[in-house]
């Protein structure tokens, strides 16, 4: 292909190679880009990392279970014509002032190429990925209102993430490519945290990276930290100035309450982090 | 042309299509793969996986696709629940388990000669009082005598008797992947779509606008109402374990087909008969359980309720205090299905044990005639039926 231009770890965002090649593919060919993974592992991010690295627009589109595919194409406003008909408005005779160009049109009609999310896929209702079948492969549709044919200048790189909250078609899936994000080991999270606080101190990070993934590791846990939330939790250690000593100090009742609040969402989980910290420490004190 | 790495992944029961394998070969002729293996390796899993489940098949195929043999260890490997391997300890085996265990030396020495046996044994073993197969008297494998084996990838157990027995804490967690053939059960469950009036105001009612509008004296005033959506939805229970491993099959065909249907689905899992408790993630059934009362408390009553079982067990196990096989219940498991029937008033069971062998089973009878006569059986033709009893108006 012409533009060689490829995409890589930010002074922001830590991607895989694995992710790396998945979006280069993407790219390349112009095909859509599926991005899977757990809560919290930089789904919606990666396309503003997209974006950003690649110099490009970025025309976000947020899924809700009421959004329909034409939204992201192009809305006929009738209500407000029958309205304006209603005051005599002037404007009612061209039916083009009320047609609203939705995400996906804006993004084809871009005199530059673009980066376009499709945000949480899965909450729309089944058939929506269906109706987005030929807008996706040719990346072109026809208005009927006006009769136009709108084509994409420049193919955008697409970006769409889902939860699995539902399961996406076949058809739908065989045209894009596929990318599911692990959850990080510790030597990604390591480099993650590097790039979000680099001022972090060595001793500090190894004592709360031990603790988040025991954490992690704790059978039974609710709902499981994520990377986002990890993020949020240094920040709050470093804002409080927490030296890494307090994450392991001998006293029991000194839990450090400012920190449960970031990691951990509800009652019972906040019980068995407590029994964890208890334990990690003797475990230090017997080592 | 790749054509073999083609077939071997849709043989795994990867589906890999024609579409997919030609985009492959465009991004190979865009460059994309250049550099090492590693990178053709991503290509290809980006391009011909669309799926995390399937990651671990691909994985093995290419695997040996690039070595160009099959790895019979992993294959057996991939078998051995992690559980045993890592969580030894948690497992809460009767006093007489533990003996049993003991005479082997103790459980570590238990899963050390395990581990070693594997690495010497390289293909099937049937017979025999050593390797690790079926049908032997060797502490490893299945269908075997040995009270304090090792059981190995069970397909079904032998004899289908509630004991407690190790392979109780064997339940899989009902993976859904299985799409393909089961067209016929997704339409029955279609069935059950009901489309009903509720949600935002979004959609311009057209009729109600006129007569608003000639009620105001031409001044325009827009009605709008719901959307048309589908609203159904429904709580799952499955019975896992015990008698139903064989069955297990054609129920992970039912949940899969049926997740895919529904705007709300909830499933619990529960062993033989529902008690005060079931539970959502089947390796975490101890620590995870729900509370029935919880679960009542929580769906409404508009929640269809379908329990999938084979009602065959002992009758104890229904009506009596204390009948559970794996615990002691408090209250008899009638009084549970009871009361989740009093709160949903549209329920049904699922037997895919043959019709006509129903009434020949005591439970069968007891738990048919508690659902009032509401047991379907589980094939295309009972869960249409089955459907159309739920989306009726009769309680």
């Amino acid at each position: 292909m012409t533009d060689k231009v490829k995409f890589s770890s930010t002074s922001t965002y830590i991607a895989t190679p694995e992710l790396m090649t998945s979006v280069n593919a993407a790219l390349t060919l112009g095909r859509p880009l599926l991005i899977k993974g757990e809560p919290g592992t930089g789904k919606t991010q990666l396309a503003e990392e997209v974006a950003h690295s690649l110099g490009r627009d970025l025309h976000r589109w947020h899924v809700k279970s009421t959004t329909k595919a034409q939204h992201g194409l192009y809305e006929y406003d009738a209500v407000s014509r029958l309205r304006d008909s209603q005051l005599g408005e002037e404007k009612v005779h061209d039916i083009k002032n009320y047609i609203v160009k939705g995400c996906l049109w804006q993004a084809f009609d871009a005199s530059a190429p673009t980066v376009v999310l499709i945000d949480e896929i899965d909450k729309a209702d089944i058939e929506f990925p269906n109706d987005l079948l030929l807008e996706l492969d040719k990346m072109e549709f026809y208005v009927h209102e006006t009769q136009q044919q709108i084509s994409a200048v420049h193919r955008p790189l697409m970006i769409i993430t889902s939860n699995n909250e539902k399961e996406l078609p076949d058809a739908f899936l065989r045209r894009c490519f596929f990318h599911y994000i692990r959850f990080p080991d510790r030597d990604i999270m390591e480099q993650i945290v590097g790039v979000h606080h680099p001022e972090i101190k060595k001793n500090l990070l190894r004592e709360a990276l031990t603790l988040f993934f025991e954490v992690r590791d704790t059978p039974g846990l609710k709902k499981k930290p994520s990377t986002s939330e990890l993020l949020d939790w240094l920040k709050l250690l470093l804002a409080e100035d927490i030296p890494a000593e307090k994450l392991r100090t001998e006293d029991s009742n000194d839990l450090i309450p400012a920190m449960h609040g970031a990691l951990l969402k509800n009652e019972q989980d906040v019980h068995l982090f407590e029994r964890l910290v208890f334990m990690h420490r003797r475990q230090n004190k017997n080592n | 042309m790749f054509i073999d790495l083609f077939y071997r992944l849709r043989k795994a029961g990867v589906p890999v299509s024609v579409t997919e394998l030609i985009t492959l070969h465009s991004a190979l002729e865009a460059g994309l793969a250049e550099a090492s293996i590693d990178q053709f390796y991503q290509l290809c899993r980006t391009t011909l996986v669309k799926d995390e489940r399937h990651y671990d098949r691909f994985d093995t195929v290419f695997g040996a696709y690039v070595h160009g043999s099959d790895s019979v260890m992993d294959a057996i490997f991939a078998e051995i629940p992690l559980d045993w391997l890592q969580r030894s300890n948690e497992l809460d085996l009767t006093e007489e388990e533990r003996l049993e265990i003991d005479s082997m030396g103790g459980w570590d020495a238990l899963m050390e000669a395990f581990k070693e046996r594997l690495q010497e044994q390289r293909e099937r073993h049937e017979g025999g009082n050593k390797w690790i197969g079926t049908a032997g008297t060797s502490p490893f494998g299945a269908f075997g005598q040995n009270p304090e084996g090792i059981r190995i990838s069970q397909g079904a157990s032998r004899n289908r008797s509630a004991a407690k027995v190790w392979e109780k804490r064997e339940f899989k967690n009902l993976d859904d992947n299985v799409e393909l053939g089961i067209r016929n059960i997704k339409m029955a469950l279609r069935r059950l779509r009901k489309f009903t009036r509720d949600g935002v105001a979004e959609e311009l009612d057209l009729l109600g606008t006129i007569s608003s509008t000639a009620r105001q004296g031409g001044m325009l005033d827009i009605q709008l109402r719901p959307e048309r959506r589908n609203t159904v939805k429904v709580l799952l229970c499955m019975d896992v374990g015990g008698s139903m491993d064989y069955y297990i099959q054609q129920c992970e065909e039912l949940f899969s087909a049926a997740r895919a249907e529904f705007k709300h689905l909830e499933y619990f899992y529960f062993h033989n008969y529902v008690y005060e408790k079931m539970w959502k993630d089947n390796r975490r059934r101890h620590e995870q359980a729900k509370n029935t009362a919880e679960i009542i408390r929580t769906y409404g009553k508009d929640y269809k309720l379908i329990f999938v079982g084979d009602a065959a067990m002992s009758p104890y196990e229904i009506s009596a205090v204390g009948g559970s096989v794996e615990h002691w219940n408090e209250e008899p498991g009638a009084l549970w299905t009871q009361r989740l029937l009093d709160h949903f008033k549209h329920a049904v069971w699922l037997n895919p044990e043959p019709e006509q062998r129903w009434l020949r089973v005591p439970s069968t009878r007891l738990i048919h005639k508690q659902m009032d006569e509401r047991m379907y059986a589980l094939t295309p033709k009972g869960i249409e039926a089955a459907m159309r009893r739920l989306t009726s108006n009769k309680a």
